[in-house]
């Protein structure tokens, strides 16, 4: 008895809260449609157009050679089809270890100056990364990721990527799958993605990178994976790790099947 | 009593000093050669009666079902950026104005429309917190107002 | 040196839609930095539009303004080709002008 008097008082807690809920989150998506037009992500998408075919660093080459796995200079599609292994570097690699990789051997740069500055603020510290990888996402909108796991490394990625997505630690002892590895989770306002379904991994990772709003940056998947270790109070995600490539593998390849829909816009 | 202060500046009727201060404020007749004039007055303004009086508007300010907002949320995600339109069904709309009432500056912008171009603006604005956006527009001489509340969250997680 | 707007003028109808976006901080002023100084306001402070050398549009604007801006509206008119040209001066001084062709 004591049972069903429970369940019915948590019954009626949760209906309200549910349709409250409900008609919230229709007015925030209707926000985010409103804001679809317009985004200033644009900006880094043509600043990054602007870098990839300006001759730069030490030897004064375009990126325009640069294979970023479907050939030297072919941009359309790529995005979708990366992490992947490449056999020249032997390893796996994502978006952003692959711009540094070209912009150290067809450039000239070192690995840390090609590194200096990945997560920009403002107008006076902006960042080539960023914009560069605005620019090649925006060349695979519409494209159906196919995130390839032929490669003995890029299986070994997806699972070491998996054990991370799984694996609880630091001060709260929280994993990835702490929050995002059930439906309905949220934090205050913001809905948490179950990147444990098909329908989930998709939404959350074909809308990466995104202008952040509320930064007033764009942000890319690396930085939101840094981003997810800051507030799980983990020790800090080196960028281009094997850690942050492998998650990346992990999550990218969960998204397989829906088109790439970036650069998005968001809070 | 502030509240009730500004419900009377809305309802209250005409007067002569209106075009006094029209021409003191710099709010442009419609078709005129452009001086880039920056109304300070009407920017500084801290609180509704003083914006309205700076854009010439306190006098006589009718509520209008004429001023419609498109494409503004009810609630925005993020206070940084808020999509607001404003549509100005009046006839001879010269110019569409957008005030925050909580925020520390509640002049956002001013949009003056020359002939022959729609009244229908579309920006974005930074909101300070949960609002009402006045939609003030000036047609043939006379100002009209929208209002529409939008809530800002506080947001979680990344998103 | 900002980063150019980005402008897209389509006919639609008998009238010329404009959408705009441009690059800048719209710095409020409110801000304060790692050291407690305040941050300057810098922000767009007027914004024209013209075609065929006619003004279109003209807008004050204030620190409310969102960051890196958008703006859009119609004007009636406009042939595909004609250039619109999109001015701005902020309370620095600084100016940016960009044209775009009607599609």
């Amino acid at each position: 008895m004591f049972a069903r008097a429970v369940f019915a008082l948590a019954a009626a807690a949760i209906a309200p809260a549910a349709s409250a809920q409900g008609s919230t989150a229709d007015e925030i998506a209707k926000y985010r449609a409103a804001l679809r037009e317009g985004n200033p992500a644009e900006l880094w998408q043509a600043r990054g157009e602007a870098l990839w075919r300006e001759k730069r660093g030490p030897k004064h080459v375009t990126l325009e050679g640069c294979d970023l796995g479907l050939g030297p200079g072919i941009v359309k599609g790529a995005y979708a089809q990366l992490p992947r292994y490449f056999a020249d570097a032997d390893r796996v690699m994502d978006l952003e270890t692959r711009l540094v990789w070209c912009m150290v051997k067809l450039q000239g740069y070192t690995e840390s100056d090609a590194k200096r500055n990945v997560f920009g603020s403002g107008n006076d510290k902006k960042s080539d990364l960023e914009a560069l990888t605005a620019y090649i996402t925006s060349e695979s909108r519409g494209v159906p990721m196919k995130v390839p796991l032929s490669h003995a490394k890029e299986m070994e990625a997806y699972r070491v990527g998996e054990k991370l997505f799984f694996f609880r630690g630091g001060t709260h002892d929280f994993a990835c799958a702490t929050c995002h590895g059930e439906e309905g989770k949220r934090i205050r306002l913001q809905d948490l993605p179950n990147l444990m379904t098909a329908e989930g991994a998709q939404k959350a990772y074909t809308t990466w990178p995104a202008y952040r709003v509320s930064q007033g940056e764009l942000r890319t998947f690396e930085w939101r994976l840094y981003d997810c270790f800051r507030q799980q109070r983990f020790p800090e995600l080196a960028f281009g790790s094997e850690a942050a490539i492998a998650l990346t593998m992990y999550l990218a390849r969960n998204a397989n099947g829906a088109p790439y829909d970036g650069p998005a816009i968001k809070r | 009593m502030i509240d009730r202060r500004r419900r009377t500046v809305l309802q209250s009727g005409g007067s002569a000093t209106l075009l006094g201060l029209l021409a003191a404020t710099g709010w442009l007749k419609p078709g005129e050669a452009r001086a880039e004039a920056w109304n300070k007055g009407a920017f500084d303004s801290h609180s509704m009666p003083d914006a309205m009086k700076a854009l010439g508007g306190t006098d006589s300010v009718v509520p209008s079902k004429d001023i419609v907002f498109f494409q503004t949320p009810e609630i925005a995600e993020n206070g940084a950026v808020v999509p607001i339109g404003i549509t100005s069904n009046i006839p001879k709309t010269e110019s569409i104005a957008i005030l925050i009432e909580k925020n520390p500056n509640l002049l956002a912008a001013v949009f003056d429309l020359p002939g022959g171009t729609e009244p229908t603006v579309s920006t974005r604005v930074k909101m300070a917190q949960t609002s009402n956006i006045y939609a003030l527009v000036k047609a043939d001489g006379k100002y009209y107002v929208a209002t529409k509340e939008v809530k800002v969250t506080l947001g979680g997680c990344g998103g | 040196m900002s980063d150019p707007m980005k402008i897209r003028a389509s006919l639609v109808g008998d009238s010329t839609e404009v959408k705009v976006l441009m690059s800048h901080e719209m710095e409020t002023g409110q801000r304060k930095d790692a050291q407690g100084q305040t941050i300057p306001a810098w922000f767009i402070q007027n914004v024209v539009v013209t075609h065929n050398g006619k003004t279109v549009l003209a807008a004050q604007w204030g620190t409310a303004v969102a960051k890196n801006p958008f703006l859009s509206f119609k004007f009636k008119g406009g042939a595909k080709g004609d250039k619109v040209t999109i001015s701005w001066t902020d309370n620095r001084g600084d100016k940016r002008t960009d044209e775009a062709v009607i599609a």
